[in-house]
């Protein structure tokens, strides 16, 4: 197998970690956004996956392991029946319109490439790409939990952020086991502190939606 | 055992001894106990820095398994440490034995007790130090060490407020000592100074690291306009802490000066030497202006260790002048000048604190105008501080007018520098030392005359009697030694010779070959001073003039009227108070100026109120500098406090945006 498909092929299974970012951003419904959430789960794996064969590094199937029963299923059957415990699966609002919100987001995605490809000119090409990727998934993520008021797609923003952060662990070589696997763990320990607390907010606002906090800070205030 | 080890070993009994106060501290004996220690450590201490400087040994360094990990704690001892290290524990020493015997008078000593020892070690730590982690950390343990100290009696206000300055600006100055070893150190973080040593920067680093020093070394050290914190919190601490913070916590911010800008920041322009040149001269002007007006003993001490300090950073601004002109020999005069006078200030402003220390305990006063006439109750006391105020007057045959004459010897040699700047310079700030050097005479015949001369001004003076012996013996040493300094300066200057060759490339000529003792800094300009002669000629002209007098004249007591200026009034309040004394300095120096608020309410005639003279002098620095800056601080937290009670999401938009800028400065410059 020549260097150009190895290439190419992670090309694609991280540039589609992107494209469903940006499938995220613009998905008004839960259910849907749990969906692409756990699509995107697949694709990371994948991604790891391919990456522990191309260098050779078994410890990263682990970790793709990982991604896959943690993120791709857990997480999101998880988050699907908080859901349906909290009967929220109605549309939630965006704060900015989803055509402003897509325009940001080519925005950032060309400040991470333009940022990445500036900053490590001498770096294994490989590896350069998938930072880039994986910088771009990390600020979409932030763009989401910013651009959501619905607590639930604050933390799925949350999850895809943590999504990047570990494609990007994977495309750099050396990374220990360890720190994937702590990484997997914390946002697994985040997943459910958030669950209780998601529980704790409506039990006591009726709601889910994060400016209810804010009026009830407000009226302290 | 080597040096480093023996002195590190010191260091870890002080450190073992502080822990010991900690546990006994309410033990009736622990005052011996602690002090007694401290007094053995200092020696042998000090036996082993002398033994390192004299015999001049190559560079020592020791690698301790503490601190960062897989760095460790370097400690070094090279000529210039052994030189300071040398003069941390003279006077530890001194103020050790001044301990046993005034610390009996402390109220509450549980809290000075465990911090003596520990600031003795923190500052031997900061001498030993060889990589700028453990530079910094020890400085840092030197600094909280002594601010626990200053605010020892914190149930004034007066020092609690001492105590918060001081902390503000130690932070200050700790900061800017982080940054320029962080400059220094550069990317590849090797801390250790012999990696900062090698390494080469751009003379723009080299300038920024030297203003960064001189804020973060001289705040310490109490230069002008970073000194506002000294004159408050070093007469706020115990007298014999007083001391240690005057005369040797300040020379280790000397020696941090000297090891970062002669030795670590590698060659600097000669512009570097007339700022470093200029604030020397600023520092030493004001510094003794501010200390003639005080009517405090020990807040008038505090502000006289600016005006040395700045004696001293004239003679580092000549030494790096002539350096970047690579006039080897002039810069090795001043820069002995400097180390000489970093020695002598040691001496003598401990010998006058403790004296001022020993006026405390006798009358529980610091105000001059309540004392007066302590010459007939503390004759020892008086003899000794007459000796220290001798030798900072710079009067011959004492040690400090060999370092000043040294000074102004460097001084003369300035024609030879090619830049106009500093030749117009360098005399300028001449004429400004012999300012301060007469102002200083002046400062110093006030405090001894208001003092110890004339009649009590209140009924403690009246009562006061002579201090105990330990006291009187730490005195006396320090007295000595400013005589030995005085007389026979030679040894000390061939003494410091490895440490100009170290810093300067140059050394002056072998001194204690000459004839008579003589010195003779500089052969071209063929001026020499022989304090021993001196010394004889002043010794036996004096006896000879006493025996004369006692010979031929009457042994009879006579007792006359003294001058009375026309009002033969008994109150000894008509005499001249330190103030009367300043006045007409003030008026010369100081009138129509921020620092000085004089008023005088006349009453009508017929009318019964009393006139009044009213008179406050404030350090202008605070008026100009330290409010604006205070305020802007607060104007500044008051405004980032809504920062505090943001929404999360504006929090999250928070981190996002500021993201988000940062990556595209780093796409666009980068």
């Amino acid at each position: 197998m020549g260097h150009g498909l190895t290439f190419d092929i992670a090309h694609l299974l991280a540039g589609g970690l992107v494209l469903i970012s940006f499938l995220m951003i613009t998905q008004h419904r839960l259910y849907s956004l749990l969906n692409a959430f756990a699509l995107q789960a697949v694709l990371l794996s994948l991604s790891v996956a391919w990456q522990a064969y191309v260098q050779h590094a078994p410890h990263l199937y682990v970790t793709a392991l990982i991604a896959l029963v943690f993120k791709a299923i857990i997480v999101p059957v998880g988050l699907h029946r908080i859901i349906q415990r909290l009967g929220i699966h109605r549309e939630i609002e965006t704060v900015i319109g989803s055509g402003t919100t897509m325009l940001v987001g080519m925005g950032l995605v060309a400040l991470s490439m333009t940022v990445m490809l500036k900053v490590t000119p001498t770096a294994d090409p490989l590896a350069r790409e998938d930072l880039a990727f994986a910088l771009s998934v990390v600020l979409l993520g932030l763009l989401m939990m910013v651009s959501r008021r619905n607590a639930v797609s604050q933390v799925v923003g949350f999850m895809s952020l943590e999504n990047g952060l570990v494609l990007a662990a994977a495309g750099a070589r050396g990374m220990p086991l360890v720190v994937e696997i702590s990484v997997a763990f914390s946002v697994l320990i985040a997943f459910f502190v958030i669950g209780v607390f998601l529980f704790r907010i409506r039990e006591r606002f009726d709601t889910v939606d994060v400016q209810a906090l804010d009026r009830f800070r407000g009226e302290r205030r | 055992m080597t040096s480093v080890a023996f002195l590190l070993l010191c260091a870890a009994a002080l450190l073992g001894t502080a822990l010991l106060a900690v546990m006994s501290a309410h033990a009736r004996s622990a005052n011996s106990i602690v002090y007694g220690a401290t007094l053995v450590i200092c020696v042998a201490a000090t036996t082993a820095a002398i033994t390192a400087l004299i015999g001049r040994g190559a560079p020592a360094g020791l690698v301790l398994p503490i601190g960062l990990p897989w760095i460790g704690a370097h400690f070094r001892i090279d000529a210039l440490s052994a030189f300071f290290l040398a003069i941390v524990n003279v006077g530890g020493a001194a103020a050790s034995l001044y301990g046993l015997g005034y610390g009996r008078h402390e109220d509450e000593p549980h809290r000075v007790l465990p911090f003596f020892p520990a600031f003795l070690a923190g500052m031997n730590l900061v001498v030993l130090a060889g990589d700028a982690f453990s530079y910094l950390l020890s400085w840092e343990f030197m600094s909280l060490a002594s601010w626990a100290l200053v605010i020892a009696h914190h149930h004034d206000p007066e020092n609690r407020r001492a105590g918060f300055v001081y902390l503000i600006m130690a932070s200050i100055g700790t900061l800017s000592l982080l940054l320029a070893l962080g400059l220094l150190t550069g990317a590849d973080g090797n801390y250790t100074f012999e990696a900062i040593r090698a390494g080469t920067r751009p003379p723009l680093t080299a300038a920024i690291v030297l203003v960064l020093v001189l804020i973060g070394a001289g705040s310490k050290a109490g230069l002008v306009p970073l000194h506002a914190w000294l004159p408050l919190a070093h007469p706020a601490a115990p007298s014999h802490v007083s001391a240690l913070m005057s005369g040797v916590m300040t020379k280790v911010a000397v020696y941090g000066f000297i090891r970062i800008v002669f030795d670590l920041a590698g060659p600097l322009p000669w512009w570097s030497g007339a700022l470093v040149l200029g604030i020397g001269g600023l520092s030493a002007v004001l510094g003794v202006l501010q200390a003639l007006m005080q009517d405090d003993t020990k807040r008038l001490l505090a502000y006289s260790t600016i005006e040395n300090i700045g004696i001293i950073f004239i003679g580092l601004g000549l030494a790096l002048a002539f350096r970047a002109n690579a006039m080897e020999a002039a810069a090795a005069l001043a820069m002995t000048a400097a180390l000489l006078h970093v020695l002598n200030h040691s001496l003598f402003k401990g010998l006058l604190f403790f004296g001022a220390g020993a006026v405390l305990v006798a009358t529980g006063e610091r105000n001059m105008d309540r004392l007066g006439g302590l010459i007939h109750r503390m004759p020892v006391t008086s003899f000794l501080f007459l000796v220290g105020c001798t030798a900072i007057s710079a009067l011959p045959p004492l040690n400090g007018f060999v370092s000043e004459w040294l000074t102004f010897q460097a001084i003369l040699l300035s024609p030879d520098v090619p830049q106009w700047t500093l030749k117009v310079m360098v005399p300028a700030v001449g004429g400004l030392l012999a300012l301060a050097a007469a102002l200083a005479g002046a400062t110093f015949v006030k405090m001894f005359g208001i003092a110890f001369l004339g009649r009590p001004r209140s009924n403690e003076a009246a009562t006061a009697a002579e201090v105990d012996r330990f006291s009187l013996s730490a005195m006396a040493l320090l007295a000595l030694l400013c005589l030995i300094t005085g007389i026979v300066p030679g040894f000390f200057i061939d003494a410091v010779a490895p440490i100009t060759r170290l810093v300067t490339g140059g050394a002056l000529p072998h001194q204690a070959s000459q004839p008579w003792l003589t010195i003779v800094p500089a052969v071209a300009s063929g001026s020499s001073y022989n304090g021993l002669l001196v010394f004889l000629f002043i010794a036996s002209s004096a006896m000879l003039a006493v025996w004369t007098i006692h010979r031929f004249a009457s042994h009879a007591l006579r007792r006359g009227p003294p001058w009375d200026c026309g009002f033969p009034d008994p109150s000894p309040l008509t005499q001249y108070s330190g103030s009367s004394f300043a006045q007409p300095i003030r008026r010369v120096f100081l009138a129509r100026t921020a620092a000085v608020h004089e008023e005088v309410v006349m009453p009508a005639p017929g009318d019964i109120r009393p006139a009044r003279f009213s008179l406050v002098v404030s350090d202008p620095v605070w008026t100009w500098l330290y409010q604006p800056v205070a305020g802007a601080v607060e104007f500044a937290a008051l405004h980032l406090n809504h920062l505090q009670f943001l929404t999360i999401r504006r929090y999250l938009s928070l981190v996002f945006f500021s993201l988000i800028a940062l990556l595209s400065v780093l796409a666009i410059w980068s």
